[in-house]
C-alpha cells in the first residue's frame, strides 16, 4: 500500500474508515533464505535493505510482540553522531546520512528534524574532553561546535545559566545535524516497505528453538511452524541473551531497565535536544508539545520493563536545573524498555560461532540513532557474506582479543554505561 | 522501586545501595585456568530472566556487601545474606 495526496484525500472523504491493513498476515512458508528474529527498527531496516539494496525477498521477520511495541518506540527519538571513537562515530554518521533521506526512500514520513543536539559540559575538564570529541568529529567530516556563555545562551534561550548551580554549565558540544525522528514511524515505514516488496512479517510469533546441524543453523521453530533457512539474524535487544542461548551462544550482556517520561503538551518552548551530563537527563519537545525526558539506566539487572522512582526523580531534578519552567508541568506517561549492555557499552554485530547465525545486540539504550545504518550493513553481510568495514569493529570476538570499544571510558560496569 | 531487606539494617530503599552486579565465580589462580575461563569470568555475566544472586553495597547504611537473590523478571527479593550470616548458617 502506497501513500499519496490522492489516497489521503480519497480516504478523508470516507472518514478514514476504509484504509486497508498496512501489514497483511501472510501464510508462513516451510522455508526462507533468511529469517530475521526481532521486528524492531534494526530487524525491519535489515529486511528493507535486503530487498531494496540486494533484491532478496525470500525473507521472514518473526516478532514476539507487535511492530512498534519494543524499544524502537520506547526510546526518546534522538539521533546524533557525536562519538569520539572512530568505529562508533562512523556507523552513526552513516546513519545520519540515511536518516536525512529516509522519508523519501520509504515514502513514509518519519519526521526527521535536524533540530540540533546540545550536549552540556559541567566543568572545564569536561569541556576540554568535549572539545576533543568535537575536533575528532570535524576531522572526520561532521559538523560540531563548542559553544560557551552568550553563544550557548543564544542557541538555547530557554536554558537557565543564571545563579550558583551545583553543576554549573561550562559549555556545550552542539551537533546541528542531530535531532529527532518519529520512532514508531521508523518501524512502520521499514515494515511496510519490506512487506510490500514480498518479505513476510509475522507478529506475535516468537522464536522458540533453533535446529543446528554440524555447527550450522538450519531451522527456526515458531508457534506458527518450523522454518527451514540458510541464515538467521538475531536482533532482539533486551532478550538477546535468552534467544542466543537457545543456539548455545553465550553473549556477554547484562539486561537493564531504562525509563522515559512525557509531560503534558504545551506550546512550543524548546526547539532543540539538550542533554545534561552531570548524571544524565535528555530533554526535547515533541511536535505535539509534550516534553520527552530520559536518563541513565535504572542501574541494576532487570527484565521487568518497570522502573523505579529513584531514576524518575533523578531525571526530573536535572531537567529542572536546565529548564526551571518544567517544574510546573505534570507528567502524563512514563514507560520502560529492556536494554542489553556489554562490558564496554557498545554494540555486538556480526557472526557467531554458529555458521549462518548472525547477531545484532548490545545496543543498550543507544541503538535507535543507528537504525538505518545497522539495517544497511547487516543486509550487506547477509546478502554477500562480506563483513562491512563499519561493522567489523563490533565483532563478538573483540572481548577475547582485547579490542573493546568503550566510548565513555566507564569500564566493566554495564549498568553504568 | 526496590526495597532491599538489609540483614543488618532492615528494609531500606534501593537509593541507599550501590549495585555490585551479578555474582560471578573467578577462575582459580593456580595457573590451570585458560583464556576462555577468564573471558567468561570477566565479560560474560549471568543474565537470566528470573532468580539471580547479585551483590549490593549498603553505602548509606551498614557499609556491608550484601548478597541478594532477586528475580530480574519481577524484582521480587527471594533471599538476602552477608558473608558472616552465611558462614553462621553453615
Amino acid at each position: 500500500m502506497g501513500y499519496s495526496g490522492f489516497s489521503l484525500l480519497k480516504h478523508a472523504v470516507t472518514g478514514n474508515r476504509r484504509w486497508p491493513d498496512v501489514l497483511a498476515e501472510p501464510e508462513m512458508r516451510a522455508s526462507y533464505d533468511i529469517v530475521i528474529i526481532g521486528g524492531g527498527g534494526h530487524g525491519l531496516a535489515t529486511a528493507h535493505y535486503l530487498t531494496s539494496n540486494h533484491g532478496i525477498t525470500n525473507v521472514a521477520v518473526v516478532e514476539a510482540g507487535w511492530i512498534g511495541g519494543g524499544n524502537t518506540a520506547r526510546n526518546t527519538t534522538i539521533v546524533r553522531s557525536d562519538y569520539l571513537l572512530n568505529a562508533s562515530f562512523q556507523l552513526k554518521h552513516f546513519a545520519l546520512k540515511l536518516w536525512s533521506d529516509l522519508t523519501q526512500d520509504l515514502n513514509f514520513n518519519v519526521m526527521y528534524e535536524p533540530r540540533g543536539y546540545v550536549d552540556l559540559a559541567h566543568s572545564d575538564g569536561e569541556l576540554e574532553h568535549f572539545t576533543l570529541r568535537a575536533n575528532a568529529m570535524q576531522l572526520r567530516g561532521a559538523d560540531a561546535a563548542i559553544l560557551t556563555g552568550d553563544s550557548l545562551q543564544q542557541r538555547v534561550p530557554e536554558l537557565d545559566l543564571s545563579g550558583a548551580k551545583r553543576f554549573p554549565v561550562a559549555g556545550a558540544l552542539v551537533q546541528e545535524a542531530g535531532g529527532v525522528v518519529r520512532h514508531d514511524a521508523v518501524a512502520w515505514g521499514f515494515a511496510q516497505n519490506a512487506a510490500a516488496a514480498g518479505i513476510h512479517i509475522f507478529q506475535n510469533c516468537p522464536a522458540i528453538s533453533f535446529d543446528i546441524d554440524a555447527g550450522r543453523i538450519i531451522a527456526v521453530t515458531t508457534p506458527k511452524g518450523r522454518i527451514a533457512c540458510k541464515q538467521v539474524l538475531i536482533s532482539v535487544a533486551g532478550s538477546s541473551s535468552e534467544v542466543a542461548q537457545m543456539a548455545g551462544v553465550d553473549l556477554p550482556l547484562t539486561t537493564i531497565n531504562v525509563q522515559a517520561l512525557v509531560t503534558e503538551p504545551v506550546k512550543p518552548a524548546l526547539d532543540t535536544v539538550v542533554n545534561y551530563n552531570a548524571g544524565l537527563s535528555y530533554v526535547s519537545q515533541t511536535s505535539k508539545g509534550e516534553f520527552v525526558l530520559g536518563g541513565a539506566t535504572d542501574g541494576y539487572a532487570s527484565f521487568a520493563r518497570r522502573g523505579s522512582f529513584e531514576r524518575i526523580e533523578d531525571v526530573l531534578a536535572r531537567a529542572v536545573q536546565m529548564f526551571p519552567f518544567l517544574s510546573r508541568l505534570r507528567l502524563m506517561r512514563h514507560w520502560s524498555g529492556s536494554a542489553d549492555i556489554p562490558m564496554d557499552g557498545n554494540a555486538i554485530m556480526g557472526r557467531t560461532p554458529i555458521d549462518g547465525l548472525m547477531i545484532n545486540a548490545g545496543w543498550g539504550y543507544a541503538g535507535f540513532k543507528a537504525t538505518p545504518a545497522v539495517g544497511w550493513c547487516m543486509a550487506n553481510l547477509l546478502a554477500t557474506g562480506d563483513m562491512p568495514d563499519l561493522v567489523a569493529p563490533f565483532a563478538l570476538e573483540r572481548f577475547a582479543n582485547g579490542a573493546e570499544q568503550d566510548d565513555a571510558g566507564i569500564g566493566p560496569y554495564p549498568w553504568l554505561h | 522501586m526496590i526495597l532491599l531487606p538489609c540483614p543488618n539494617c532492615g528494609p531500606r530503599d534501593e537509593g541507599e545501595f550501590t549495585y555490585g552486579g551479578p555474582q560471578r565465580q573467578l577462575p582459580s589462580l593456580d595457573g590451570q585456568s585458560g583464556t576462555d575461563d577468564w573471558l567468561k569470568a570477566l565479560f560474560h555475566p549471568q543474565n537470566p530472566r528470573g532468580p539471580m544472586v547479585e551483590l549490593w553495597y549498603h553505602a548509606s547504611g551498614c557499609e556491608a556487601w550484601i548478597e541478594v537473590t532477586r528475580d530480574t523478571g519481577t524484582h521480587e527479593i527471594i533471599d538476602v545474606a552477608t558473608n558472616r550470616l552465611r558462614d553462621d548458617k553453615q
